[in-house]
Parts: structure tokens; sequence; C-alpha cells
């Protein structure tokens, strides 16, 4: 991207300048990074129920004759296995068994609706395309949807205010389309925090009225509204990779601990490489580091053995939830036992970390 | 932005004022706002020597780690304990509770290479 590309607004930005949010540009949108403070957004969501505002996020429709079997053979999980309402976690790879995005795969009455990372909306769009048989219809709707998320263990007390329909009956990882706030939309029970929670697909004509509703009755709740920074926080305490961070094209999925979201009977694109790597073992793997102090662990840094340097940390934080340092990062295989010891350089200091057993936050009221 | 004005400042956003020979140092408001939640603050040992522009400390927030840079050369004589168990004092009450540490200064001329509250304004509004 061009350093000149003008910041795309999401149809909420100025309710986030109203309520005093820092904003700062992420894949090419202009976002709130917090408003109150990154650690008291996070216990927010832990302990009540946060608002977040994922419009940046990308959307693409695929519909047609050949649709299930397009998407079987560009993503990794068994989209045989969807059936209308429910939705997937999955991710796409490219010849090499590269992660080229992680997404949600939704399976609805007459489509699939994918939820795809902002940053990587054009380079997925291009993917998806060229691999399209003629017959299946791909439509980007990511500049027609606005998308916010209702976040926190308290998540379906503010839900159940804004519509009618029975969540009680609505497991994780499903969706409906229902009237939400007065408006007829796509919504489901999934998140990024590990805490239970909805997300809700928004036309931009209608995201003004639905943030005014959603305002209201999230306020009698103690509602607060949370940026990304606490959002990054939030998924790393439940090691929820980041793409551009954790995974990216010179990962696997084998690699990064996603071969539950891969289905090894059946071929995909990359997938002789990924279920070589499945079967031959992969010589690095993603962990859970955990370590003591008053540290903090932060991407790039490196991590070390007695051979010397060893891999680096690909996300870190000092958990909010449990006071400590916690960082993902690659290690040899041979260091990547629960229990297995490494040390994390932080300038110019080693510090002892312990790989743990995910996620590193046990008490979220959904996983 | 609070930037109060009897205070002199640092280009790295640091403050200090000086009482008698004791000169009090902590991070301004602008500081602490790009930075975000402070995690922790790595202080001195009371007893040792800083140098004017010399390095403290380390501060660590959320979104940033950042080395503190002493505004006078002196000894320090007191550090705030109190960071330990509350760093994000320093988000809330940058100037009062957010106080960092307290040096016995040496030079009393080294004040006149510090900026004042108009010179330190224009950098952070640059």
């Amino acid at each position: 991207m061009s350093v000149d590309t003008e910041l795309i607004n999401t149809p909420f930005t100025s309710y986030h300048i109203a309520a005093g949010a820092k904003m700062v540009p992420f894949a090419g949108y202009n976002m709130p990074v917090q408003y109150k403070g990154i650690t008291s957004e996070h216990l927010a969501v832990r302990r009540n129920v946060g608002l977040f505002d994922l419009s940046h996020m990308g959307e693409f429709e695929v519909s047609g004759l050949g649709a299930l079997e397009f998407l079987q053979s560009v993503t990794t999980n068994n989209v045989a296995a969807l059936t209308p309402g429910k939705i997937q976690y999955s991710c796409m790879t490219d010849a090499e068994g590269g992660i080229v995005d992680d997404l949600l795969v939704y399976r609805l009455a007459d489509r699939f609706f994918l939820v795809v990372n902002a940053s990587n909306i054009a380079k997925d769009f291009a993917w998806l395309d060229s691999h399209k048989p003629k017959g299946v219809a791909l439509v980007d709707r990511s500049r027609e949807l606005g998308l916010l998320a209702i976040q926190g263990p308290n998540a379906q007390k503010v839900m159940a205010q804004l519509t009618d329909y029975d969540l009680d009956s609505m497991p994780y990882y499903t969706c409906a389309n229902a009237r939400v706030g007065g408006e007829e939309l796509l919504f489901s029970r999934t998140g990024y925090t590990g805490e239970d929670g909805f997300e809700m697909y928004i036309p931009n004509a209608a995201c003004a009225r639905l943030w005014e509703k959603v305002i209201a009755a999230g306020t009698k709740h103690g509602i607060e509204l949370i940026g990304l920074g606490a959002r990054d926080s939030l998924r790393l305490e439940m090691k929820m990779a980041l793409y551009g961070n954790d995974i990216d094209q010179t990962t696997t999925p084998v690699e990064a601990g996603l071969s539950w979201i891969v289905d090894f009977s059946k071929d995909f694109v990359g997938s002789p490489v990924v279920k070589k790597q499945k079967e031959a073992g992969p010589t690095r793997r993603l962990v859970c580091l955990e370590l003591e102090g008053k540290v903090f662990p932060r991407h790039g840094y490196d991590i070390a053995d007695e051979r010397g340097v060893i891999g680096k940390v690909t996300s870190g934080t000092f958990s909010p939830s449990l006071q400590k340092p916690i960082a993902l990062g690659y290690v040899p295989t041979d260091k990547s036992k629960i229990g297995a010891t490494v040390d994390i350089i932080i300038r110019d200091t080693r510090h002892r970390a312990v790989v743990v057993k995910p996620p590193f936050y046990k008490q979220a009221s959904h996983r | 932005m609070n930037i109060p004005s009897d205070l002199k400042y640092t280009k790295e956003h640091e403050w200090v004022r000086v009482e008698g020979d004791v000169a009090t140092i902590g991070i301004t408001d602008y500081a602490q706002g790009e930075l975000g939640d402070i995690v922790f603050v790595e202080l001195p040992d009371i007893g040792a020597e800083v140098k004017q522009l010399g390095r403290f400390g380390t501060i660590e927030a959320v979104k940033a780690v950042s080395d503190l840079f002493s505004p006078v050369s002196g000894k320090v004589v007191d550090i705030n304990k109190g960071l330990d168990d509350d760093p994000m004092v320093i988000n809330r009450d940058p100037y009062g509770g957010g106080w960092i540490i307290k040096v016995k200064v040496t030079s009393s001329g080294e004040l006149a290479q510090l900026l004042g509250a108009d010179g330190y304004k224009k950098i952070v509004t640059a």
C-alpha cells in the first residue's frame, strides 16, 4: 500500500472520535486503538461486556453451482460438514502450504459468506478469483457492510435487548438472519476474545441507527467501547493467531498448531505439502511461552537456548488477566513440549520462558 | 494536553521541577498519552549517579518501551516506590503522583539548556 493512500473511515469513525478514541491507521483503515486505556478495556471484556468496531474486516459472498466444491478446494477445513447456519474457522494455503489467510466460512441458506482479514482483502479476493471455476460467483461485500462485535460474559444480556431471536438455543459458531435493533441483518455467535459474544454484519445505511441502539441497550449493562489494542491482548491470551504476526505465507497450519482446522482426508491447494509435513512432523512449532517478572516480550524479539538463537517472538504482551508476561513464538520441535524452557532476549538480557499449554487464560466464557 | 508553565522539559519528553537543590523528574502528559497504559518502570537505585540526558531507567507500556533520560546531572536521592504497585499513576497524574525520581542537582547551570513550556509545546505540536 502506498503511504499517501487515504485512510478509509468505517461507518462508525465519528462515534469513536466523539468518544475520545486514539485513532491509528490499521490495514488502510482509520481505527480506534484505545478509548480509556487498553488494560481497563481488556478487563471490561473479561468481566462484563465490550463493543468493538471491526468494520475493517473483509466479507466475500460465494454462490452458484459448485460453490461448495470450490471452497473445499481452496480452504483447509471440511466445508461439507457445514449445514446452513453453521460457521467454521479455516484457512487458505498456497501451493507450498503457506497460509494465504485465516478466515471464517459461514454457510447461509443459498450461499457462503467468508470473513477475511482487513490486511488481506485484495490478496484473498485475487487468490480466490484465480482459483474459481466458471459458474461460481465471488462478490466482495467489504465496503458495503459495517461489523460490530459485542463480546464478554454478559454479551447475551445486551443482545437480548436488541433482538427477539432465541439466543438461548443459538450455539457458538452459528449464525442467523434476524431483526436486530430494528434492522434485518446477519449476525453470528462468534468472536476473537475467548468470551461469549456476537458479531453483526450491518448494511452501511443502517450502521448509524444500529450504533445508537447498541449503545442504548449496552449502557444498561455497563458496556465499554474496546479498541484494537485490547482486541490484540484478548486474542493473545487465548492463543488465537494474528495474521501477519503469528501466521503468514512463510508458515503452515501444521507449524502454527492449526491442524485442527485441516481435513487431511481431502485435497486442497497446498494439501500435498501440508499432509507430508503432518506425517513427517514439522521442524518448528508455534508455542505459548510464559515468563516471570516485570518484562515485556514483543514481536520480533529473539528466542534462544544453549545453541544460540532458535526462533522469534511473533506476539507478546504483559497479560492483563494473568498479570504476567506472555508470548507466542516459533521454536524447534525439540523445544516445543509443554514444560520445555527457552530464553527470550529482551534488550540484551536473557529471560527464562516456559512452554505452557494453550490457552494462557483458562477462565473464558467461551473458547 | 497539559504542559505546566513552571516546569522545564527535555526533547525526550521528561519534565523537571527544581526546589532548592532537589530536582523531581517525570514524563510529560504527552508522553504518557503516546505510550498508553504503563505496565512497569525500571528505576535506578537510590545513590546512583545520573548524567544530564543520560539514561536512568526504562518505561514499559502496552504499546511500546521507552528509555528514560535525566534532565539534569546529580545523585538519585529518592525513587517513587509506589510505581511498583501502580505504574499507571503516571497515566493518571504525570506531573504529581506519577513522578519517577528525585535527584540532588550538581550544576544548576544545566537548567538553562532545557526547554521551557513554550519550547516544549512547539515540539509536541509540530
